[in-house]
């Protein structure tokens, strides 16, 4: 038995930590975000070499042929970092066609997506705050698309689109198809774009997916966003640690104030503990699938809601300055709102908890 | 990543399994039969793996594995292989690790088998949180400390044999210089034992008055004036948590009663309120679950160094944890919240078949914040050593 990461996942993680540090200096971060396109192409062909776009891509197909666990932690790091571009929608898509593409598209499209060099993305939600497969109201009849789809990952930029469909299909829809228009959705987090994806009649093709696919995206995309928030939350503790340890006031750090200590110790205890929850949820999507989808839920409410808390922790223990759009601290708690909310808030997700335990 | 503890385990496992069902069917077990059953797991390895055979233990080779197993297992079976928490858990290890020869063997084997009882007398009116600050006295006269003083909050002193106990041997040395750590007989002349009611109405703990109260002079662990040294090693084991299975049979109990209670004329667990709190909860005792396994494979796999933060961690956690269980619980038996916890729900701990159980529960876990090392200074060793976090202002020492 071992929980734990091996070498080679620590070494992951340090590689991406260490790409961040140097293509992603604090300045280029916040030009990044106040430009507002969440996205710099130079930055992501570079993740590309180093391998982030595609992780969980098999081998066979040009990727690096990992499991969820590993993507999970390479998220973690995107988290940390706040790396702006379009990883959830990419990852997503390609785990999407591994698992349920045909032999034709996942030779059409795989290779290209794990090299970068195609940018995939997933279309999942639609108004009044659908995100289950079950609810899904995209029609795909005759090979043509019709509805509305809302809060689509990089919409704009994406060659590939999977359209969630009713039934919980999913169809693959290229970039410009007639019959599809994009509108940029001006969205909170600014390190992370979406837009909203109108559909009447667009051609696509179908995912000869197996039943339970979608489920299954929906599922890794919220293990991906509960590590992301454990990456993001730890970010903020380090950093409003060590901003309280310089930061004086009656003449002594504020750290010395012991309810500022307490305030981190508490932040860091909601946190630390919870970072078995996303490793679990990983290891079960690939081992354990029939714990997989409650797993997977309570890790997504679990961490995306302690992250936002703790995000609200930092702002306040930063004072004034932390109320500021200078402040980066920002960053991250826009990254805590995104990750609460995108594929289903911890509400919505605490109930499947209680369904799918049987209660 | 690999979860699964392999055949061999598995097999350990079922052979544990099959040995606390046969003990099972005899259950409840009288005093003498309760020793009989842990004699037999020791012999079988199930118990005090890490103990010498000279001292009582079974002398097995490290497995962390295998001692989880039997933990989760013999938990499970709610068999009583749990002696008192001051003996086996804090000064048997103790004892291994620093004490003298001829007071291991003295003192472990008949603490492994039940027959002597400890008492932890750290406490004092004037010296809670800041325990360096303590005064009872223990001078040598002799061949024999005098001890004089108050300790309080001593729990199970009634029921003791020993003390484990630290006093002032060097009124002349600083705060923490001056401390011994003692052992001595509670049954003797001179030592008073008045029981303190908790809140909750038990009578688990008191105060000990000792006037020229005696112990040899060689029952003392470690050096003079090294106490507060032996005391860290010994709260080392106070600290550690038990496993994530208890954690979960507490929220099973709650569950349990979610299923029983009603909430306008329907089950509490269909309930769309009680669902959220209890879902969230789910996910905090996930939360010690995973961490305690996180810890398991970090210890069977020699990397403790990579814990090192969420160990600090394990008693907030857990405390916060067993909390919101109680509170919940307590919501849930609703207008049965009136009544007081019964004579058996004092004698069960953590009663979860009975209303009045539940509010014991509620009572009960205030201790929790308070008892070994309260909350806020888990959170003053959480920021200082685990965020590096200056140290708070404190009295010169
Ligand atoms: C059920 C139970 C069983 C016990 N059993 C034993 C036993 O067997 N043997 C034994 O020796 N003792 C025992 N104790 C005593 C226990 O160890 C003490 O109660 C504990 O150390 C706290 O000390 P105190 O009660 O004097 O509270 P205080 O130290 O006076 O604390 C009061 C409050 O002040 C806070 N506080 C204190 N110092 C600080 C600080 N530096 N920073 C921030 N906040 C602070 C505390 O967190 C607490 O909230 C037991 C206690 C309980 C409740």
């Amino acid at each position: 038995m071992h929980f734990g990461l091996t070498e080679e996942q620590e070494l992951l993680q340090q590689t991406i930590r260490e790409f961040a540090a140097s293509e992603l200096p604090a300045p280029k971060l916040r030009a990044l975000f106040d430009e507002g396109s969440g996205h710099d192409p130079g930055l992501w062909a570079k993740s590309a070499e180093i391998g982030l776009a595609g992780l969980t891509v098999p081998e066979s197909y040009g990727g690096a042929g990992l499991e969820l666990l590993d993507l999970a932690l390479a998220f973690e790091v995107l988290g940390e970092s706040a790396l702006p571009g379009p990883y959830l929608g990419h990852a997503l898509a390609a785990l999407a066609i591994a698992e349920g593409g045909s032999e034709d598209q996942k030779q059409r499209w795989l290779p290209r997506l794990a090299s970068g060099e195609a940018i995939g993305t997933v279309a999942l939600a639609e108004r009044n705050n659908v995100w289950e497969c079950a609810d899904w109201r995209v029609e795909f009849r005759d090979g043509a698309l019709a509805g509305e789809k809302e809060f689509v990952p990089y919409a704009q930029l994406a060659d590939l689109t999977l359209v969630g469909t009713v039934g919980g299909g999913l169809a693959v829809l290229e970039r410009d198809a007639e019959g599809s228009r994009v509108d940029a959705v001006d969205g909170v987090d600014r390190t992370r774009a979406l837009g909203r994806l109108e559909l009447t009649g667009a051609r696509a093709e179908a995912l000869p997916a197996p039943p339970g696919t979608a489920e299954r995206v929906l599922d890794a995309g919220r293990v991906l966003l509960a590590a992301d928030s454990f990456g993001g939350a730890w970010k903020l503790i380090e950093t409003t640690a060590e901003y309280t340890r310089t930061r004086e006031q009656f003449g002594t750090p504020i750290a010395q104030f012991q309810s500022v200590k307490h305030m981190l110790a508490d932040a860091a205890t909601e946190i630390e503990p919870a970072r078995g929850l996303f490793w679990y949820a990983a290891y079960a999507w690939e081992r354990l699938p029939e714990e997989s989808p409650r797993a997977a839920a309570t890790a997504k409410a679990h961490l995306t809601d302690r992250a936002a808390d703790v995000s609200r922790t930092c702002v306040e223990l930063h004072g004034g300055i932390g109320f500021t759009w200078e402040c980066d601290v920002q960053f991250w708690v826009k990254r805590a709102m995104f990750n609460r909310t995108f594929l289903g808030a911890p509400s919505a997700q605490l109930e499947r908890v209680a369904d799918l335990g049987g209660w | 990543m690999d979860l699964s503890f392999g055949p061999e385990y598995e097999a350990y496992r079922a052979e544990v399994r099959e040995f606390t069902a046969e003990w099972s069917a005899h259950a409840p077990l009288s005093h003498e039969r309760a020793a009989e059953f842990r004699d037999r797991a020791t012999e079988r390895g199930y118990l005090y793996r890490g103990i010498p055979k000279r001292y009582g233990g079974s002398e097995r080779e490290f497995d962390a594995f295998r001692e989880a197993i039997v933990a989760e297992e013999f938990d499970a079976s709610g068999l009583p292989w749990r002696l008192g928490a001051q003996g086996v858990g804090m000064i048997v290890p103790t004892l291994l690790e620093i004490g003298e020869e001829w007071q291991r063997e003295k003192f472990i084997p008949g603490t492994l088998r039940g027959d002597y009882v400890w008492c932890q007398g750290y406490s004092e009116p004037g010296a809670g949180s800041d325990l360096a600050s303590l005064r009872s006295s223990a001078r040598l006269e002799g061949d024999e400390w005098v001890i004089n003083g108050h300790k309080i909050w001593t729990s199970d002193a009634q029921d003791s044999n020993y003390m484990f106990g630290m006093f002032r041997t060097e009124p002349d040395a600083p705060k923490h210089a001056g401390i011994s750590y003692l052992l001595l007989e509670v049954d003797q002349p001179g030592l008073e034992i008045r029981p303190l009611r908790q809140i909750d109405g038990a009578v688990h703990f008191n105060e000990v008055f000792f006037d020229d109260v005696r112990t040899p002079a060689d029952w003392i662990v470690g050096k003079r004036g090294q106490g507060w040294q032996v005391a860290r090693v010994n709260l080392k084991y106070e600290r550690n948590l038990g496993g994530g299975s208890m954690m979960r049979r507490h929220f099973n109990g709650l569950l349990e009663l979610a299923r029983r209670s009603e909430i306008d004329g329907r089950p509490a667990i269909q309930d769309p309120v009680t669902r959220r709190r209890l879902a969230e909860l789910e996910g905090y005792v996930r939360c010690v679950e995973t961490t305690y396994m996180r810890q398991l494979s970090a210890t069977a796999n020699g990397e403790e160094q990579k814990v090192s933060l969420p160990i600090l961690m394990n008693k907030l956690y857990g405390t916060d944890t067993r909390e919101k269980i109680a509170r919940l619980g307590y919501d849930l038996v609703g207008s049965d919240g009136l009544r007081a916890p019964a004579e058996e729900d004092l004698k069960i701990q953590s009663n979860t078949e009975t209303v009045t159980g539940w509010v014991d529960q509620y009572l009960f876990s205030l201790a929790g914040p308070i008892a070994a090392g309260s909350s806020n200074i888990q959170r003053n060793i959480i920021g200082e050593r685990g965020l590096g976090l200056p140290r708070d202002l404190r009295s010169p020492s």
